[in-house]
């Protein structure tokens, strides 16, 4: 039988069937001579339940969007300078620092890249374990003990009861970003922001973590927002993507709408520049010239330049939303507008 | 992947750190320490008790030398065993006050100054640069000179020197740690400031501080014996080690024992405490255990 993982308190249904709700953000890094545009007005929901990805290559601000949401910026200089952030009915922008230090950790929790250093080398996994407990809900280290074993066990640590009281070292690399996972969703929280947590680990590991996740959020009914550059892993896990380019979002939709018909031309681009194992092919597929500077962007599509389907009105304009059929909405004049 | 029953569990238990205890400085420290403790009982004459029939007497292993003053006597016929543990009272109580005031102050203003960053950052070790820059000795001779020479402004004058260099030691290891992923994660799960730096930094920089503490004991050690050879430290007719190397530089060629003694209590001192520092350091730090 497989470990079960209950949540501390069945999600409330109040506040709709949207949980995390993104409008018009911007985060800007001040930099010598100009404004280093991250986040270039990025919109998307997350619904309960729900396992939602954001994709795009480096540097096109899934990171950032990320962080932006949590008021976390890696940056002293960066900030948010426009947006709301709507989650489970407060708006996160405005909020005081006591209530955002409530909410990160017992109602939004995070998955890293690098699980290396996500552990704390001098504690015990058990005492990292049960820190984000001890913290939100004042539990002592014996009353921590029972989930923390609970929650070991469902992100399959063997024998968690013995391997509590061992340090980070002592556990191999998919381990410990199960580890962390498992630090995050002690206090259950409703939303898992998940940045890259497999880009380090090799391919098995890999899927042994996507399906554990996938698990997990069967079990607790979380909702789960899927940071990668690696459209496999979209469609593995996610439900629904946005496609991330520049700072902005240029396309989003259904997992099997996006991978099945793509729209945007970038998306369609990123799509093919996957290399099918068995085809024969002479070269890898590569998306031409560079990604724009995100100081100096220009005033219409960012992917004017590298675009096989360029007409003269994306130089001047960035396109409006046009809908696709099952709730998603791609920006591009080719595809839509006119 | 190490799975931990056999050998690491063994490491990492108690009996296993305490099996790896270094005896040899141990015992020796403990020896001085219990001494210095219990002197009015171990010490077979009173400190100061001069007894001018029996002045510059030889240890007993020397002709005419006897046990009533088993390492012979100085000038004054006082008793240099007697002298050598009372002396320690005094060289350990200095050294550990001041270890412990300037550390804990040290300590506290490298974390804050790793973990902050900023102005704060640059001002604090602006600060620590200019106290570094300063030769101890010379100060030390000047501020005793306007304090008055007593235990306490030897601490007084020997502190700011101690937080100093902890301050520019935990600072640069703080700073490495807070960059690490954990702090973020923690600033994600909601922990304030404090307890990242309580929880997080702190345990992180302990075996830095070990190391320091170690080093810096028996710097102090030696800098209070340079201080009182020099006649600017603990004031006379207190028996401390410093004190007495310098009463016997005159008796050096033929009565070699007034310095030899209160000497390698000095030396017996420093070399057992960076020992038991290094082991200390092994222990406390979980990666070092398995082996």
């Amino acid at each position: 039988m497989t470990p079960q993982l209950r949540a501390l308190e069945p999600t409330a249904e109040a506040g709709g069937n949207v949980l995390l709700r993104v409008t018009d953000l911007y985060t800007q890094i001040p930099i010598r001579g100009g404004v280093v545009k991250a986040v270039d007005g990025v919109s998307f929901d997350v619904r309960r339940g729900e396992i939602v990805g954001l994709v795009g290559e480096s540097g096109s601000g899934k990171t950032m969007t990320c962080l932006s949401i949590i008021r976390l910026l890696p940056v002293a200089a960066a900030r948010t300078v426009s947006g709301e952030v709507w989650f489970n009915g407060t708006e996160l922008l405005g909020a005081s620092d006591k209530v955002m230090r409530d909410v990160r950790g017992r109602h939004i929790a995070m998955v890293m890249q690098d699980a290396l250093t996500a552990l704390n080398p001098v504690l015990t996994v058990g005492e990292q374990v049960s820190e984000p407990l001890r913290h939100h809900f004042g539990w002592s280290r014996t009353e921590a003990r029972e989930r923390v074993l609970e929650v070991l066990r469902a992100v399959r640590i063997p024998r968690p009861a013995e391997r509590l009281d061992e340090y980070p070292h002592q556990f191999s690399g998919g381990m410990r970003q199960r580890i962390v996972a498992a630090m995050g969703l002690g206090p259950s929280p409703e939303l898992m922001l998940a940045d890259e947590p497999t880009t380090a680990l090799d391919v098995t590991i890999q899927a042994q973590f996507l399906t554990l996740v996938k698990d997990l959020q069967a079990q607790t009914q979380m909702s789960v927002l899927w940071i990668t550059h690696d459209l496999g892993v979209v469609a593995q896990t996610c439900d629904s993507v946005n496609v991330m380019y520049a700072g902005r979002i240029v396309e989003s939709g259904s997992v099997r709408r996006i991978l099945k018909q793509p729209l945007h031309p970038y998306t369609r681009a990123l799509l093919e520049s996957v290399p099918a194992i068995g085809a024969k092919r002479q070269k890898l597929y590569q998306i031409a010239g560079q990604p724009p500077d995100l100081a100096n962007l220009p005033p219409g599509c960012p992917f004017y330049d590298r675009c096989p389907l360029r007409m003269e009105i994306c130089r001047e304009q960035f396109p409006p939303a046009t809908p696709d059929r099952d709730g998603g909405r791609v920006h591009c004049w080719a595809v839509g507008g006119k | 992947m190490t799975v931990g029953i056999g050998p690491i569990a063994r490491a990492r238990s108690v009996g296993g750190a305490l099996r790896r205890m270094p005896l040899i400085p141990l015992v020796m420290l403990g020896t001085l320490m219990l001494a210095a403790l219990f002197a009015p009982i171990v010490a077979p004459h009173p400190p100061l008790e001069i007894d001018l029939s029996a002045a510059l007497a030889p240890p007993f292993y020397h002709d005419g030398g006897s046990l009533d003053h088993p390492l012979g006597t100085d000038r004054l016929g006082r008793d240099i065993l007697s002298r050598v543990i009372y002396g320690g009272q005094v060289s350990l109580l200095l050294a550990f006050s001041v270890l412990l005031i300037g550390g804990s102050v040290g300590v506290a203003l490298g974390l804050v100054s790793g973990y902050v960053g900023g102005a704060l950052d640059s001002l604090i070790q602006r600060a620590v640069e200019a106290v570094l820059s300063l030769p101890t000795i010379m100060v030390a001779l000047v501020f005793v000179f306007v304090l008055g020479q007593s235990f306490s402004s030897v601490v007084l004058i020997l502190a700011p020197f101690i937080t100093a260099s902890f301050a520019r030691m935990v600072r640069g290891e703080a700073l490495a740690v807070r960059n690490m992923n954990y702090v973020a994660l923690a600033r994600v799960a909601g922990a304030s400031h404090l307890r990242i730096i309580a929880r997080h930094i702190l345990p992180n920089v302990a075996g830095t501080i070990i190391v320091i503490a170690t080093l810096e004991i028996g710097a102090l050690i030696l800098v209070e014996a340079s201080l009182s050879f020099l006649g600017v430290g603990v004031p006379p007719p207190t028996p401390a080690w410093g004190l007495m190397v310098d009463d016997g530089r005159e008796y050096l060629a033929t009565r070699y024992w007034l310095s030899l003694f209160p000497g390698l209590a000095i030396v017996v001192t420093v070399l057992s405490i960076n020992w038991i520092g290094d082991w200390l350091r092994n222990t406390l730090d979980p990666k070092r255990q398995v082996i």
